[in-house]
């Protein structure tokens, strides 16, 4: 568990526990010393916790994860069909584009946003916080931080009030300003309309980092800084040797929150284009909800639903492996 | 954590240590500005611009009459003021309803989801109960799931035990979501708890029940509200599962009645400008207010 400890976003770090060392023994001792009937009834507390996590997750993703090996449409019993549905998922090219487009997702809310959120963090922190005053700062890291706060689909529905095929913002200041010709139906053509979501994703997105990457930034030490100045290193040999070997815990919680969000877009989706045109924006969540709900294939949406659990227990599990490496690479040294 | 689900990515990370971090350097440098400086200003400055850019249009454009947009434009400040689409749309979808319902639902799931939490917490940051880090996992795992893996199941479930379209349905899914995070970051918090505190409440004679109650919940309460405040606003802002379960209107929240609205032909685009505002307006609101309690909460986290 202590490997996990760093992956608390949006919260006071709480790795203090990780920290500190503790015999082995000390570790499998209760906190409480004496009271009660030994360790045994603390187990009573975790009662109602446990009935619930078992009704509403295990039950279901143990059903759904069965449900793809059948053959169902939401009325009569599911009849069992085997790997049937695993082998058309292999060979469905619907499917297999939406995971394309999970890739798309990817760089639209991890790569994009990390980068140019690191870039930003260390411009608002290093410079305008020290030499524009603090509050410029905070009042910039607000402003970016703005979109965040909106449900996710509601956040889509502003870009896509700018993107109106007919009357929309966009299209009119392009009429406005003589480039009509650029005139453009945005969501409704399959050249355009997974730009438009992968742009409303990084407009939604880019606070996260910064936010997270600014407060991480009070850790540094702004004599590392001096000290590299004095040796001649340049803002940008600073920026990767100190600001980014010191602030790695934040960056890997930031990418893993970020693409295991990014493999579930749904909401924009939902709001902006249904997928389409054609398969043009299809996710995988999307696709799923489809199958569940609109063809009524639900042994097959359980499985394009149980595919996309696996993708993001692998992508969880290859993070906490690579930060792991990291750490003791680091404490090796 | 991201359901940033859409999640969870990303509700209000740790503003307060940011806040007098860079004062002591400041004041040495300050005086030294270079023109490269204030062209990097300039460029941040303009990228603040580009994102708030929308929040402009949808604001000044939700206050039109369609005429007025179509002769002014969408960048045009409003000719008059125009009430026709926030009305308009207010009344469509009964907005004071679909507010209640969110509210309903957003709250009772940060209470339920925080005493859950409590309790497993409880039970694994003090208690130490043995394989509490595969609880844990176990916790964690049931909040990075994707929700359409558990979403047939527990639609099949609440239809035959007569929750579906109910909203206490969405309820209880979330509050064990909810609670599944909270778990994961209260065990943690818990397990640094000051062994002191707790021994000489055991030496007063305190059960087990009460020394939760009458010292751990009061001590940590800073950090509880804390939580409380996210479980509410991820919850409010949570799109799939209300989308599903809440099918018929007197029971939506209100991002699921706004965006099942959107592309309807009865919206002109002033009208849909004006959902759009009153999608945005309550979490900003809640932004405003609770920044403030945020920032308290961490930096009394008299836990810690």
């Amino acid at each position: 568990m202590a490997t996990l400890t760093p992956d608390a976003p949006g919260t006071a770090r709480t790795s203090g526990a990780r920290k500190a060392p503790r015999t082995p023994r000390a570790r499998e001792e209760s906190l409480l010393p004496n009271s009660g009937a030994g360790r045994g009834g603390f187990w009573l507390y975790l009662i109602p916790g446990f009935v619930l996590l078992t009704v509403i997750v295990i039950i279901p993703l143990v059903w759904n994860v069965y449900l793809s090996f059948t053959s169902y449409r939401g009325i009569k019993p599911p009849k069992f069909i085997g790997l049937d549905n695993w082998i058309q998922l292999m060979g469905d090219t619907k499917f297999w584009t939406s995971f394309g487009n999970s890739i798309a997702m990817i760089i639209a809310m991890v790569i994009v946003p990390t980068l140019l959120g690191l870039v930003l963090a260390a411009m608002l922190f290093d410079l305008v916080g020290k030499k524009f005053g603090g509050r410029v700062a905070s009042f910039l890291r607000a402003t970016y931080y703005l979109p965040q706060i909106l449900p996710v689909a509601i956040a889509a529905i502003v870009i896509g009030w700018i993107l109106r095929p007919d009357n929309g913002a966009l299209n009119q200041v392009l009429g406005a300003i003589g480039l009509g010709g650029l005139e453009h139906n945005w969501l409704g053509s399959p050249d355009t309309a997974l730009l438009c979501i992968m742009f409303v994703m990084v407009w939604v997105q880019l606070g996260y980092p910064v936010v997270i990457f600014m407060a991480a930034l009070q850790r540094v030490d702004p004599e590392l800084y001096e000290a590299a100045e004095l040796d001649g290193a340049n803002w940008f040999q600073r920026f990767r040797s100190i600001t980014v070997t010191i602030i790695r815990p934040e960056i890997f919680v930031v990418t893993l929150t970020s693409t295991i969000a990014a493999l579930k877009v749904f909401g924009p989706i939902y709001t902006l284009t249904r997928g389409g045109p054609g398969t043009s924006t299809i996710v995988p969540s999307y696709y799923s909800y489809s199958e569940f709900f609109q063809t009524q294939q639900v042994g097959y949406g359980a499985t394009i639903a149980t595919a996309l659990t696996i993708v993001t227990i692998v992508v969880a599990i290859f993070f906490i492996k690579a930060q792991n490496r990291a750490e003791r690479a680091e404490s090796g040294r | 954590m991201a359901t940033v689900t859409n999640d969870r990515p990303a509700v209000l990370p740790t503003g307060p240590k940011t806040q007098g971090g860079a004062a002591p350097a400041l004041a040495k440098q300050k005086t030294k500005r270079r023109a490269s400086d204030w062209v990097l200003l300039v460029v941040a400055i303009l990228i603040g611009v580009a994102i708030a850019i929308p929040f402009y249009l949808i604001l000044v454009n939700s206050f039109k009459s369609p005429a007025d947009y179509a002769s002014g434009g969408p960048l045009q400040w409003p000719a008059a003021l125009n009430f026709d689409g926030i009305v308009n749309f207010w009344n469509r979808v009964s907005f004071p309803q679909k507010l209640w319902n969110s509210f309903f639902i957003s709250g009772l799931v940060a209470i339920f989801a925080v005493v859950i939490s409590v309790l497993n917490a409880y039970a694994i940051g003090i208690g130490r109960v043995r394989g509490r880090t595969w609880i844990v996992v176990l916790f964690l795992l049931a909040n990075v799931l994707p929700q359409e893996a558990l979403l047939y199941p527990l639609y099949n479930m609440f239809k035959q035990v007569g929750l579906y379209d109910n909203v206490w349905s969405v309820i209880i899914i979330f509050t064990v979501i909810q609670s599944a995070f909270g778990t994961y970051l209260l065990s943690s918090v818990y397990g640094t708890f000051p062994r002191e505190i707790l021994e000489a409440a055991a030496l007063d004679g305190a059960s087990r029940w009460q020394i939760l109650w009458r010292v751990i919940v009061p001590i940590s309460r800073p950090t509880l509200a804390v939580i409380v405040i996210f479980f509410f606003i991820w919850t409010w802002n949570e799109f799939l599962i209300p989308l599903t379960f809440l099918v018929s209107n007197a029971n939506q929240t209100v991002p699921v009645a706004i965006a099942v609205l959107q592309g309807d032909r009865l919206m002109d685009v002033t009208t849909t400008s004006a959902s759009a505002l009153l999608g945005l307006i309550p979490t900003l609101v809640f932004f405003l207010i609770f920044q403030r309690t945020l920032t308290r909460g961490i930096t009394a986290g008299a836990v810690k």
